[in-house]
Parts: structure tokens; C-alpha cells; sequence
């Protein structure tokens, strides 16, 4: 348990404004459920009773008390999904995991729960996994679902997905190309660039395929560190004037071969990026 | 001050009463069962229904919460009205038949049946205690947790609460658990209605979740004391 974390997570939330919502839900990703000394601390730091925040807690469905599973996998139970048959792919879900509703499995990989309507109605029966929706599921595709949920879903399939491509880029000062053809990732030459947080300063490579999000670095950059991005050839700072649609961080512009630009989101593991072509 | 119609009688009151603020002090009756002077107004129970509002725009609004507005028309006991109070008297007959204070309610509003299927729920959910424990005593020790046909009453996480004055104030003020103390002492128990219904600790099974403050109760346990002396002296 980590109370610095919560702490910080706490007073941060707290100096924003935020209100409680937001603090907790940011205790429940980083952590994956709300610790009991999370809500104690929050009750502390808010000024609220413990009861208060408890009842918040078991109010709404997305917070757990109880550490989940690697995987969350979630399938809507709601009326539209129920007519096409969600309770048979709740029910194979169930029996391939060998967990109720409810549970996770022994090994800490997955919780298994049922929804009651995920508003995406049309595309029932929906089963969620990590943020990842599937439409039309039936009992014969549960286990492929759950075969991608272990290997991850950002591995990219660049043959069958169309919106998937390779880009070329170069420096928006001195246009030289930022490509480095000897060094592949994905399988097409990966993006070069000097990065630096602190008083770390290296080389990184991203993957140059538009969906993917591969990327290497010199050091380890922790997850959602801001990074600055340097251009190797003339070293001059790339930065934008669009804010990250996602986190409101500055972006950093590349221009495309071709003509257009692409900017990235430089926070460690946010995937805001804004394409023009 | 605001002036409106209440009952057809042109009043004024201060501005921020409620209409049930005003209709008490004009000596219109209007039964509540979730409002206790002292604490704030929570719209729980709907027992305090009045319509406002004339033709297709009338409507029941809970006067409780219910600030009085200039020019409004106020009626305490339309037959719409009556008709309403009937039917909530009757679910909550339907969910907590134990309560004293439901069972008189019902008396005085000549409920004379029950038609719905027949629970025997401890909490209405009328946050009484809720408010009590935290307005009156500031201690927050018990507050509503869960949802839907899960919520409940209690302490977080079940524990027995640091927070907690053991001042009883939450059970004092429980329309539903009056009763729950006076069993094993019927003779002083003031209605009697222990005498004849069993203690919800007694019949588990259909009283699940105890939320008695000092749970787990002793009440009960000394009533099986007492009955293993009592079998003991005569045998
Ligand atoms: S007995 Fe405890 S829970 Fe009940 S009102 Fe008093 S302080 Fe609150
Ligand atoms: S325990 Fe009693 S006072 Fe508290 S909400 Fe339930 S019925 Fe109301
Ligand atoms: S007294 Fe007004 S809603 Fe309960």
C-alpha cells in the first residue's frame, strides 16, 4: 500500500477542485480497486465521514472494494443485448474463465461482470474488455476475445487493419527526416528523436505506423511523465500549439512526408495524437 | 413574506418556509414520517404529500422540501391527495408491518388493506438515523450504502465504528425499530406490540441484515437466558 501515492493523488485532486469522483477514480486506476486505507485517507483529507465516501464507493458500479484482476471483461446484460443472447455469452464467458459473475479468477488475470446496459445498444451483444469493446459477440468468439485480452490489444495486425499505415516524418524547423531505416519497429522504419524529463537525456524510438504506439527510449520513462522532444539534426525543441485532446498537454508537430502534419501527445503512456493530412 | 393559497385560505409566511412549515402553523394536518424538527428535510418517504397548482398543471409534491411560493394554491387533503397517502401507507405496510409507527399511521388514515405481497424489511431507508447521527450527534458514524434493492443502512465496511457515540439517538429516532429494544422486557414495553409480533432478531431468517447499533444484540440472547431458567426452575 503505498500512502504517499494516495496522498499526493489526494491533495492534487483536492488543490484542482476536483471533487470526489475524480480523486477516486484515479485511486482505482492506479491501483485497480479502492483500498480501504485509500478511503480512509480521502475521508481524511476531505473533511468527510468515512460512511460519506464509503457510500460513494458502493453506490456506483465502477468502483470495486476488492482488488480486480488483470483484465476486466464486462458483458452487457441490458434488454437489446439480453434478446441476442448476452446471458449464453455471459454464461461462456463464465464457464471458460470458471468464475462467476462477479469473481476473479485464481490466478489475479480476470474479473468477470455483467453490465446492464453499456448504451451501445446496436452492436449487442457488447462485451467490454479493458476499454475495448467487441460487438456482436456470440459463444464461439468468447474465446478468441479472451485469447486477445492476454495478448494484448495493442499488438497491430497491419495487415487486415485498413486504418493502420506508415508515415514518414521529418523535423517542422530544418525538414531534415527524422527516419532511421536501420533501426525497424513493427516492421517499417521506426521514428528517431532526442527526448529528455529531468536530467535524463537520450535517444527514443516510436514506431512510425499510424495506430500503433510502440515506442523505446534510452531510460525508463515512467508512465505519464511529460517528456520534451528535441530534434536530432538541428536540436531544436519540438512543440506545438495544440493541447492534447486527451490530457491537455502541449503536442508536438512532425511534418508528413506528402504533405500535412501529425501531433503527438508527450506524456508517457497517453495515446492523444491529432493527424492532418 | 410570501402570500399564497393554502386550502383555499389566502396566508403569508416568512420566505424559505415550507409548505408544511406553513400548513402546521395554519393547523392543517399533514402526516410525515422522514421529517423531525432539528433535522434537514431529506423527501424520503413521500408521506407529506400535497398538490399544487390548478387543472391539467396540478401536481403532488412532497411539502417538506417544498419552499412556498408567492401566488401558489396549496391543497393538504384533496382527494388526489388522500388517494396518494393511502397507497405509500400501504407499501410501507406491505415492507415493515412491525412498525408501530407504520401500524398507526395506517389506523389513522383508515388503511384497511394490504394488497401488495408481504416483506418484513427492518429500514424504510428514510435516513432519520442517517441525519440524527450526523447533524445532531456529528459523529457520521452510520450512513446509506449500496443501491437499488441493495442499499443499506450501517457503518463502512461493516466494522463496528470508531465514530460512534453509542448514544442510540439512530435507533431512538427509527420508525421502524422501536420495537426492537422493548422484547425482552415486554411488561414495560409501551404498546405491547412485542407481546404478540416476534423480535426481528429472533425470526433470522426472514430479518436478515440486523443494523441494530449494538449489533450483535444482546436483547435476545438474555431472553434465552431467561427462558433456560425459567425451563430449568420447572423442570
Ligand atoms: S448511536 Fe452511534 S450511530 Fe447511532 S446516532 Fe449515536 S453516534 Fe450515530
Ligand atoms: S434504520 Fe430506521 S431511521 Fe434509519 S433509515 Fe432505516 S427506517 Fe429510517
Ligand atoms: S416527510 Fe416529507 S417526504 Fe417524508
Amino acid at each position: 500500500m503505498n500512502s504517499e501515492l494516495i496522498r499526493e493523488i489526494v491533495d492534487r485532486n483536492e488543490a484542482n477542485n476536483n471533487g470526489l469522483i475524480s480523486t477516486m477514480e484515479e485511486i482505482q486506476s492506479k491501483f485497480g480497486y479502492l483500498p480501504r486505507e485509500a478511503l480512509e485517507k480521502v475521508a481524511e483529507k476531505t473533511n468527510r465521514s468515512l460512511v460519506d465516501i464509503y457510500g460513494v464507493a458502493t453506490f456506483y458500479r465502477a468502483f470495486s472494494l476488492e482488488p480486480r484482476g488483470e483484465h476486466l471483461v464486462s458483458a452487457c446484460l441490458g434488454t437489446a443485448c439480453h434478446v441476442r443472447g448476452a446471458s449464453l455469452v455471459a454464461n461462456e464467458i463464465g464457464k471458460q474463465l470458471g468464475i462467476e459473475p462477479g469473481e476473479t479468477t485464481q490466478d489475479d488475470k480476470f474479473t468477470f461482470e455483467t453490465v446492464n446496459c453499456l448504451g451501445a445498444c446496436a452492436l449487442g451483444p457488447v462485451v467490454v474488455v479493458d476499454g475495448h469493446y467487441f460487438s456482436q459477440v456470440n459463444t464461439s468468439t468468447v474465446s478468441d476475445i479472451l485469447k486477445k485480452s492476454v495478448e494484448g490489444f495493442d499488438k497491430v495486425e497491419v495487415a487486415t487493419d485498413e486504418r493502420i499505415f506508415p508515415i514518414e516524418v521529418s523535423c517542422p524547423r530544418c525538414n531534415h527526416s527524422l527516419m532511421a531505416p536501420d533501426h525497424q519497429m513493427d516492421g517499417y522504419p521506426s521514428i528517431w528523436i532526442t527526448h529528455s524529463y529531468g536530467l535524463k537525456h537520450g535517444w527514443l524510438r516510436m514506431s512510425s505506423l499510424y495506430g500503433s504506439y510502440k515506442s523505446e527510449a534510452e531510460y525508463d520513462i515512467p508512465e505519464n511523465q511529460v517528456i520534451n522532444f528535441f530534434c536530432p539534426h538541428c536540436h531544436t525543441e519540438l512543440i506545438g500549439a495544440a493541447d492534447c485532446t486527451e490530457c491537455g498537454t502541449q503536442m508536438i508537430p512532425m511534418i508528413v512526408r506528402g504533405g500535412g502534419t501529425v501531433q503527438v501527445c508527450p506524456r508517457k503512456g497517453c495515446k492523444g495524437h491529432i493527424l492532418d493530412l | 413574506m410570501i402570500s399564497f393559497e393554502l386550502n383555499g385560505l389566502q396566508v403569508q409566511v416568512e420566505e424559505g418556509s415550507t409548505l408544511l412549515e406553513a400548513a402546521k402553523f395554519f393547523g392543517f394536518p399533514i402526516p410525515t414520517l422522514c421529517h423531525m424538527d432539528g433535522l434537514e428535510p431529506y423527501g424520503a418517504c413521500r408521506l407529506c404529500v400535497v398538490e399544487i397548482g390548478e387543472g391539467s398543471k396540478a401536481k403532488l409534491v412532497t411539502s417538506c422540501t417544498y419552499r412556498a411560493e408567492e401566488g401558489l394554491k396549496v391543497r393538504t387533503s384533496s382527494e388526489r391527495v388522500v388517494k396518494a397517502r393511502k397507497m405509500i401507507i400501504e407499501l410501507l405496510l406491505a415492507s415493515t408491518p412491525q412498525s408501530k409507527v407504520i401500524q398507526d399511521l395506517a389506523a389513522e388514515h383508515h388503511v384497511m388493506q394490504q394488497r401488495f405481497r408481504q416483506e418484513h424489511e427492518d429500514c424504510i431507508l428514510c435516513g432519520l438515523c442517517v441525519r440524527m447521527c450526523k447533524e445532531q450527534m456529528v459523529a457520521g458514524a452510520i450512513g446509506f450504502r449500496g443501491r437499488g434493492e441493495n442499499r443499506s443502512i450501517g457503518t463502512p465496511f461493516d466494522m463496528k465504528s470508531e465514530q460512534c457515540r453509542l448514544c442510540g439517538g439512530c435507533m431512538y429516532v427509527c420508525p421502524v425499530c422501536t420495537l426492537r429494544c422493548t422484547f425482552n422486557d415486554p411488561d414495560r414495553a409501551v404498546c405491547g406490540g412485542c407481546a404478540n409480533l416476534a423480535a426481528p432478531c429472533v425470526e433470522e431468517e426472514k430479518f436478515h441484515d440486523l443494523m441494530c447499533y449494538m449489533s450483535p444484540c444482546v436483547a435476545c440472547e438474555i431472553v434465552e437466558y431467561e427462558k433456560e431458567k425459567q425451563t430449568k426452575i420447572e423442570g
